[in-house]
């Protein structure tokens, strides 16, 4: 028992403390594909530690809600972390919670922080709450039509005998896999508030999605914030690693493959991150009214990998 | 159950065709419906081959050659001239409304795949399961056709079509016969000289090439 708990242990440490390394990393990939030298990868370290030791402000009319949505999110994406398998498959969290309840703790962050916006009253804020919540509403049935494909192709949605089966079984390729990959890519991008959809290193505040909703943060509540946006970000990279490259996971109480799937875990993290600067690099931000449009053709491809996995796999 | 690692294959082009069907769909600029055209074919030709490979169908090998000539270099090269000489190689078609094409496309697949299905279980052949997505294809390019406005698209549109049926005809019979493919290769090839003849034809006449001014052709 003791051994499982450690292992949890250190799998959702590991995601939790890991998730600005990976966003640095992002960001300076993009910073060398545009001529830059960039602030280098631990950048969003430094950004955390100042933010800790600052003073918080608040608005005079900010309630309750507004001061816990921090912690509310952070929580629900520390829970996140710890459903996904990343290390190896034996997790005690994760029986209690399948694919399906990953997307509903995303949603509750997502609910928590769009309320936070519109509770101080900023024009800005709410106008970020409701456009996340446009982007919200079409990214959620992409992601769940998604995840179905390779829990059809496994016969369960918990995530852990999802990777088992595909890390496991022998190597099949399967087209409708490709479809949820590049389905799950669009609305990884969307619900990360990521370059097609939002600019994450906007200024404008006319432009902005998920920045306008934290505009009011200061200090340890937006350090919270930030962070929880990078375990996400990590969250999402790990979900798909989990789904569409499971190889090199270790097998449940598999000590001894532990290093090798922390040096392949960070193989494809770093190639997940490249691929992802490299993506935002090449496109432009769409307009707020094209994104139902990317998500809609999101949707479709996922709804096309269930449709051909019961035509062809069966 | 695995499949022999050919129908495996198989099975991945077929997905792609679907796929590439619904890029066609969705796809605003003439440029890239050219390029995702040739593209359709390249992968036709893939599979064709693949199919004559795992089949031991040496005839099929001479329809891949004849794929590859006629609609990966051929007819691209005619369209691309057609959109120089017509000066609209960077026109962007206003498509209203791609999320809803998208939803009609998604039915169209799904009545594709079901009334593929007693079809497929008679089949014999390796490619079966792919013959729901050659029709599904087949109907997507119909659909082209009908929500496109300009007449460009629209025969890009036909054209992909007649892919479809090309491809439904290897995973139904492993091909059609020569002398039929031979006519129908000969056809599309004059059939997109005779296109491109009404192209001037329609824009000489209308200043514009929205076959939407065609209903308008009445004596005053």
């Amino acid at each position: 028992m003791t051994r499982f708990l450690f292992s949890q242990l250190f799998q959702t440490l590991l995601v939790v403390l890991a998730a600005p390394l990976l966003l640095g990393w992002v960001n300076q990939c993009r910073a060398w594909l545009q001529n830059r030298s960039g602030p280098g990868w631990l950048q969003p370290y430094r950004v955390l530690r100042k933010l800790f030791l600052k003073d918080a402000v608040l608005a005079y009319n900010a309630s309750v809600l507004f001061r816990i949505t921090p912690y509310v999110v952070f929580g629900c994406m520390a829970l996140a972390a710890s459903i996904v398998p990343v290390l190896a498959t034996d997790l005690p969290f994760s029986p209690a919670a399948d694919v399906i309840a990953l997307v509903g703790l995303f949603a509750l962050a997502r609910v928590f922080m769009a309320l936070a916006a519109m509770d101080v009253g900023t024009a800005f804020g709410s106008m970020g709450a409701r456009r996340e919540m446009l982007i919200a509403s079409l990214a959620e049935p992409a992601l769940l039509m998604v995840v179905f494909t390779p829990s059809l192709i496994s016969g369960s949605t918990a995530l852990t005998t999802i990777v088992e089966t595909l890390a496991h079984s022998r190597l099949a390729i399967y087209p409708s896999m490709a479809f949820a990959g590049v389905a799950f890519v669009m609305v990884m991008l969307a619900e990360n508030a990521r370059i097609p959809i939002d600019n994450p290193a906007t200024h404008l505040e006319l432009t902005m999605i998920h920045e306008a909703m934290i505009l009011e943060y200061s200090a340890r509540h937006l350090a919270l914030m930030e962070w929880a946006n990078a375990i996400k970000l990590t969250v999402y990279s790990a979900v798909g690693v989990a789904l569409f490259l499971p190889w090199g996971i270790a097998q449940a109480g598999d000590w001894t493959m532990m290093p090798l799937a922390i040096v392949a875990f960070a193989a494809k993290m770093a190639a997940g991150g490249a691929g992802l600067a490299v993506l935002e690099a090449v496109s432009a931000k769409l307009r707020i009214f094209r994104a139902p449009e990317f998500l809609g053709m999101a949707f479709m491809l996922a709804v096309l990998g269930i449709l051909t996995h019961f035509l062809l796999e069966r | 159950m695995i499949l022999p690692l050919s129908a495996q294959l198989i099975n991945l082009l077929a997905s792609l065709m679907l796929l590439l069907a619904f890029a066609m769909l969705a796809q605003r600029r003439i440029l890239s419906l050219i390029h995702l055209f040739a593209l359709q074919g390249a992968v036709l030709t893939v599979n064709t081959v693949v199919v004559a490979q795992s089949t031991a169908q040496a005839h099929l090998l001479y329809s891949a050659g004849l794929t590859l000539i006629l609609k990966v270099i051929v007819l691209p090269w005619i369209l691309h001239r057609l959109i120089d000489r017509l000066n609209i190689r960077w026109d962007v078609e206003t498509l209203i409304n791609i999320p809803t094409i998208m939803l009609v496309g998604i039915l169209l697949v799904i009545l594709a795949f079901n009334l593929a299905l007693p079809i497929s279980q008679l089949a014999g052949t390796i490619t079966r399961a792919t013959i729901g997505i050659a029709m599904a294809s087949v109907l997507l390019s119909m659909l082209m056709m009908i929500t496109r406005r300009k007449a460009v698209p629209q025969v890009i549109g036909f054209l992909a079509m007649e892919n479809g049926l090309f491809f439904a005809a290897t995973s139904a019979t492993y091909g059609m016969p020569m002398v039929v493919e031979l006519g129908i290769a000969l056809d599309v090839l004059v059939g997109t000289f005779i296109f491109g003849i009404f192209f001037f034809q329609i824009r000489e006449t209308f200043d514009s090439l929205d076959i939407h001014h065609l209903e308008k052709l009445k004596e005053k």
